[in-house]
């Protein structure tokens, strides 16, 4: 009989307590943010979307390589000694990028891509809300070439490449000639 | 006819029976309206959260949006269904809240049906409620509805009991069956509410336990009657789907829920006035005016519906074998033991 009293004691008491605590939960402040119009603040360190700077990229091609999941593809023509200007920092320019992509449907932002970077070309941003429709919309084009400055680049090149030819022919046919002076004296 | 205002504004006697049906009616639409966003608010409030943010001024359109969205939904009748009575039981059920509503008094001049055996009416017509939730349960066809209404019977009939108990020992008390006549008997400060033991001398302090506890008594049992967590076992989603209204859409879904809310206010009401005075102003003749009677009791009703969301953001689901426990065996006892104190008060009042 008195257990049962107690009982009815302990169940009357609980719930008056359980009461107090969502009493107070609900005068306190919310935690929600409202997302869209209020953010959380983004560490700058945050790895997200990457960015290249087109100005600073020689296509040495090692964030290729770093990359564990083959997401960036790059190609790139030699440039012509001397007559290229030169990176953004100062470098020498050794090659012209003509493709830079990278599919950030595959990217792990793993962040392996920016460590052997020598000039600091392609680094993270806090921007992460770009999701698409389309997985194809995900390839984001940092660098591309038209058809026509290809032509030039590689034309260039060509002729680059030629008259050194025709100056290591001309250097080669002068030796050579050099030489058979020697032979007949 | 001095009950009702409206008779003495409109001379055509059709008309004004007329606006008198419809005036509860918006009533009963605009709270529900107004209960669905404070269901809404407060749970979310309790759990830290915002609510719903995005419609109208911080999210106060939502019952609107909500109740739009459930109108336009599909009204979907089972093949297997028995139509006529899965058609009907929404419609009963929410008649039978509706139909509550006659005898509440808004204030001393306006009730729409002064019977003078008000409460017992109003008893009788919630008891509806059960017959609805059978009836869509059985005709859905379906096991999940028919547990549901079994459960739902189960528990609506034992919880009867002591809410029956609790009413009858107001009624001896009061000496009426009239909610009016109960709710003038409370009038002056509030210490002569029921649940302060009523208009009495200074030695009724030591009944005030039992007057407390047959109002602790009628708040649970009308919880159950209402289907309301922690009685909820009627439609316990996490046992069986929704129970009687799983297969329910669209404007009948909105129905069912509409005479939920419709009950809960009825429920809210019935406290207030047989336990907490009514039309009364707590504090005498302060602010107890002719307009300000109906806010009053609106504002104590609203306050036990308030009682009831947070009651259900704070405590779990009941066990049925738990929830058979406290109606007969704990509720039932106390009730006789408050009835048996009270009447002895009564005899020495």
């Amino acid at each position: 009989m008195v257990n049962y009293f107690k009982n009815i004691w302990l169940g009357i008491y609980t719930v008056l307590v359980g009461m107090k605590l969502t009493l107070i939960h609900l005068f306190q402040r919310n935690v929600t943010i409202q997302y869209p119009d209020e953010r959380y603040p983004i560490p700058d360190n945050a790895r997200n979307r990457l960015y290249l700077d087109p100005d600073l990229c020689d296509a040495c091609n090692r964030c290729v390589r770093a990359c564990p999941v083959k997401c960036i593809t790059v190609e790139s023509i030699r440039a012509v000694p001397g007559k290229t200007p030169s990176l953004k920092n100062g470098d020498k320019r050794n090659m012209w990028v003509t493709l830079y992509q990278i599919d950030f449907a595959k990217c792990c932002f793993c962040g392996l891509c920016t460590e052997p970077c020598p000039t600091n070309a392609i680094n993270h941003t806090t921007e992460f809300e770009y999701s698409s429709y389309k997985r194809e919309d995900l390839i984001y084009t940092f660098v591309k070439m038209s058809d026509e400055e290809k032509a030039q680049k590689l034309k260039e090149l060509e002729e680059w490449q030629a008259s050194k030819k025709k100056a290591a022919d001309e250097a080669k046919a002068k030796e050579d000639s050099n030489k058979k002076e020697v032979n007949k004296e | 006819m001095e009950y009702n205002f409206i008779h003495s504004l409109i001379d055509n006697t059709i008309l004004a029976i007329i606006l008198i049906t419809l005036l509860p009616l918006g009533f009963v639409v605009i709270y529900a309206l107004i209960a669905i966003l404070g269901e809404l608010k407060i749970a979310s409030f309790v759990q830290e959260r915002l609510g719903p943010m995005r419609t109208g001024w911080k999210g106060t359109m939502q019952p609107v949006a909500e109740v739009v969205k459930l109108l336009q939904k599909e009204d979907i009748t089972p093949d297997a269904a028995d139509k006529p009575l899965f058609n009907l039981a929404p419609f009963l059920m929410f008649a039978g809240a509706f139909a509550g509503f006659a005898v509440i008094p808004f204030s001393p001049f306006f009730i729409p049906a002064n019977i003078e055996l008000g409460l017992f009416y109003l008893f009788a017509i919630g008891s509806l409620a059960v017959i609805g939730l059978v009836m869509g349960g059985w005709a859905s066809n379906n096991k999940y509805s028919l547990l549901g209404a079994m459960r739902s019977v189960a528990q609506i009939i034992s919880y009867e009991v002591p809410a029956a108990m609790a009413i009858l020992t107001v009624a001896m008390m009061a000496n009426s069956l009239n909610l009016n006549e109960i709710s003038a008997n409370q009038s002056g400060w509030f210490w002569n509410w029921y649940i302060f033991g009523g208009p009495g001398p200074i030695w009724k302090i030591f009944f005030i336990p039992f007057t407390i506890g047959i109002a602790l008594i009628y708040l649970v049992s009308s919880l159950a009657e209402t289907n309301r967590t922690p009685f909820d076992i009627p439609e316990g989603e996490s046992e069986i789907v929704a129970g009687y209204h799983t297969e329910y859409s669209g404007m009948k879904f909105a129905m069912f829920f509409f005479a939920e809310y419709a009950n809960m206010f009825i429920v809210a009401s019935i406290i207030s006035y047989l336990f907490f005075g009514g039309w009364n102003s707590p504090f005498g003749d302060f602010l107890n005016y002719w307009w300000m009677q109906p806010i009053w009791f609106i504002l104590k009703s609203f306050f036990f519906v308030f009682v009831a969301i947070w009651l259900r953001w704070t405590l779990p689901r009941l066990r049925v074998d738990q929830l058979m426990y406290m109606s007969w065996k704990v509720l039932l006892p106390m009730s006789f033991l408050c009835f048996l104190v009270l009447g002895i008060y009564m005899m020495l009042i």
